[in-house]
């Protein structure tokens, strides 16, 4: 096993590039985190994460309680899907889903019966802390865990870092750099406990021997709240590290960066160095999970931006309409132009407030148009640089740019594209106002497609030959057939042959004649007949020693 | 003198025998260019440009008997990279050999299909399923939508519909075609 030494900077090191972006959170922290109602209504989507959709196991009509599997995982990255309440399944079937596409993905609607009845999960554990790291990644797979800061990840991958590898340090990612988004700060405040618990399992699952929380330093109040739990809980040796405030500071490799000083190698990941790293959320919700037996079925969200009456944080079931969150949160104002979701930076438009909230929702943000202005046009790119300075993932935005301008998708690969995070720094200060990030997604989702493309066209390739072969081999036998049937043709008698003919026909005749007498003698069942039996018997032998073509 | 003859003498004997041993023992089977024009194209097999597969249409480009721009599901991307790749001017598509089209698969209407293996023995992926008398159905997943299978279907069931783009598969657009609308709709 390798051992790989990191140890945490006593000061830590400010990411480069990034932006200073005003904060925007102090409206939505106002008041403490509170419930949303449970809409009448869930629609659960089958896919919420990266990885493999999971398979419904419940149909129309079942009855389902809260926090029952309602669908399965099918694959290692896949995350199952439980019922975020009680009551009937009332379809199964397409619906609108937050994604950027604006299509309709698989779901499984829930009209709540209002009672919030919960299943017995028995997902909870003794005593998690002399539990097996294998028995812990489990349940939290069957808690349907998946990062909670970004990608939705499943969680219980992430706990395991292969058996090569040993995890030096665990970084809890509390470090919420986008603007507006304040969802992990309110669920810190409000649920210390379950994030410190959170925090101890993985560690014990990790075999981890440090431990960091990584923080921003504009959440004072969070940073206290996590300092008196750990004082209280006796858990020095969990380390509270506050990080100078950049966008985008929170960001997995940059987090990482600013903590040890250590860059995650390109295309590589945190536990090559022996770093793995979880949000603050997913920590609460193992907590949630192995303690009290609760799997993922609510998030933290944070409703904001001018375009609403009352922003707050609020405790979401997955499946409810963001309309019913908005109205929650005091409903629409005048302002209202947009609906993200995610913050101005990263997040993406809706299409419609009807799309439920999923797993990975940390955020709505509802912006005005001084908020989120529609795009300016674009003009010619005068190569300023700027670009370059505030990339985050010391990329070469304009680089980049070109080649997916152009549609080089082997050079723009060779500029690193897929290090890209897309976090949005290079578009917001182009002044030329070029959707920098949306070439960048572009080029992304052709090169993965081209990859699709790619490995059908070997099936196929490989289908077509072995087609080939076995239509070979097909012929070779047919022939090999023929070739036999010919060797028995060859030996019969030549046509000319007019006494080997004759001698033939005797031959044939001879064989007829005795197939007709072993009829004859053929055994009948003639044992208690009736005399009307007998006579039809007679007379059918009649017939049959007489004339030969009577019978026809 | 001699001492030189035969030092040159000996060393070309040795490799003489270094290169004839390494003709046999490192001989590439069939022609690599060919290996490399294949890999490019896109395995449709579906023999519109004249030849009866990919790998004999990347023979007939490697023997300088057709030309790089007859291939209609590779697109004009195919033909670019197969000009780059024969250091060529790439060319527009010969329509002779048909159009582009969107990605589709072959679709059985089970109903109408009397079993009569036709399509069957047409693909030229394996990707139908089925026997003599029973019905058969297409594998969506190994089809290449290369139309072969609906000339002989005596009895018009099978049907070429489009690949449906769902979230797994589907694209950023173009940042400058963008037009979607980015106000919301607000619930009555």
């Amino acid at each position: 096993m390798r051992r790989l030494m990191v140890s945490i900077l006593e000061q830590p090191l400010k990411i480069p590039g990034g932006l200073s972006l005003a904060s925007n959170k102090a409206q939505s922290l106002r008041e403490p985190l509170r419930q949303a109602p449970i809409p009448e209504r869930l629609i659960v989507p089958l896919s919420q994460h990266i990885g493999e959709a999971a398979e419904a196991l419940v149909g129309v009509g079942d009855k389902v309680l809260k926090g029952q599997v309602i669908a399965r995982s099918l694959n290692y990255i896949s995350a199952p899907v439980h019922a975020p309440t009680s009551g009937t399944v009332t379809d199964i079937g397409e619906y609108p889903v937050p994604h950027p596409s604006g299509l309709k993905g698989v779901c499984i609607v829930i009209h709540a019966d209002g009672h919030d009845t919960s299943a017995a999960t028995g997902l909870a554990m003794d005593n998690v802390f002399a539990a097996d790291a294998a028995d812990i990644r489990q349940r939290v797979r069957e808690a349907g865990i998946v990062g909670l800061g970004g990608a939705g990840f499943p969680t219980a991958v992430k706990l395991n870092p292969g058996p090569q590898r040993q995890v030096e340090l665990l970084v809890i990612n509390a470090a919420e750099c986008e603007p507006y988004i304040s969802c992990d700060e309110a669920l810190i405040c409000c649920c210390t406990q379950d994030v410190i618990d959170g925090v101890r399992i993985m560690q014990h699952a990790l075999g981890a021997t440090q431990v960091v929380i990584g923080i921003e330093d504009n959440m004072p109040r969070a940073i206290e709240c996590l300092r008196d739990g750990l004082a209280r809980a006796g858990s020095h040796d969990i380390r509270i590290v506050p990080v100078p405030t950049t966008y985008p500071a929170g960001g997995e490799k940059q987090l990482i960066y600013a903590l040890t000083g250590e860059e995650v190698p390109s295309q590589g990941l945190p536990a090559d160095l022996g770093i793995v790293c979880h949000n603050v959320g997913t920590a609460a919700a193992i907590a949630r999970a192995l303690l009290r037996g609760e799997p993922l079925i609510s998030r933290v969200v944070t409703v904001t931006g001018a375009g609403v009456r009352n922003p707050c944080n609020l405790e979401v079931r997955i499946g409810t309409p963001m309309a019913e969150i908005i109205e929650a949160a005091g409903g629409y104002t005048d302002q209202v132009s947009r609906l993200l979701m995610g913050g101005p930076m990263m997040g993406i438009s809706m299409p419609s407030d009807r799309v439920p909230v999923i797993k990975t929702t940390n955020c709505l943000l509802i912006a005005s148009r001084e908020e989120a202005p529609p795009p300016l046009p674009a003009s010619a790119c005068i190569r300023c640089g700027q670009c370059t300075d505030v990339c985050p993932a010391r990329l070469l935005p304009q680089q980049l740019y070109w080649h997916a301008h152009a549609r080089e998708f082997d050079k723009i690969q060779d500029y690193s594209l897929f290090d890209c995070i897309e976090c949005g720094c290079c578009a917001q200060v182009c002044p030329c106002h070029i959707p920098l990030v949306q070439y960048y997604r572009f080029a992304k989702t052709e090169i993965w497609d081209q990859e699709r493309q790619r490995q059908k066209a070997d099936l196929a390739r490989q289908r077509h030959e072995f087609r080939l072969e076995r239509l070979e081999k097909e012929k070779k036998a047919l022939e090999e057939r023929r070739a036999h049937a010919r060797k028995g043709l060859e030996k019969r008698p030549k046509a000319g042959d007019a006494d080997a003919k004759k001698a033939e026909i005797a031959a044939a005749l001879e064989r007829v004649k005795a197939k007709k007498a072993s009829q004859d003698a053929a055994a009948r069942n003639i044992d208690q007949l009736t005399p009307e039996q007998q006579a039809r018997i007679a007379e059918v032998d009649a017939r049959r020693s007489g004339d030969g073509t009577a019978g026809r | 003198m001699l001492t030189a003859t035969l030092a040159l003498g000996i060393l070309s004997a040795l490799f003489g025998l270094l290169l004839g041993y390494s003709a046999i023992r490192f001989k590439v089977e069939g022609d690599p260019i060919v290996e490399q024009i294949d890999a490019l194209l896109p395995q449709t097999q579906c023999g519109q440009c004249g030849f009866p597969g990919c790998r004999p249409y990347a023979e007939a480009i490697a023997a300088g008997e057709a030309d790089i721009n007859q291939c209609p599901p590779g697109g004009d991307s195919g033909i670019q990279a197969l000009a780059e790749l024969l250091g060529v001017d790439p060319k527009p598509l010969n329509a002779e050999h048909g159009v582009p089209q969107e990605k589709r698969v072959a679709v059985i209407d089970e109903q109408t299909c009397i079993g009569c293996t036709l399509c069957i023995q047409a693909c030229p992926v394996d990707a139908i399923v089925g026997a003599a008398k029973q019905m058969h159905t297409v594998v969506a997943e190994e089809c290449t939508g290369c139309d072969l299978c609906v000339p002989p279907c005596p009895v018009d069931c099978i049907t070429m519909v489009p690949v449906k783009q769902d979230i797994v598969t589907w694209k950023w657009p173009y940042p400058e075609s963008d037009t979607r609308p980015i106000v919301i709709a607000r619930q009555a």
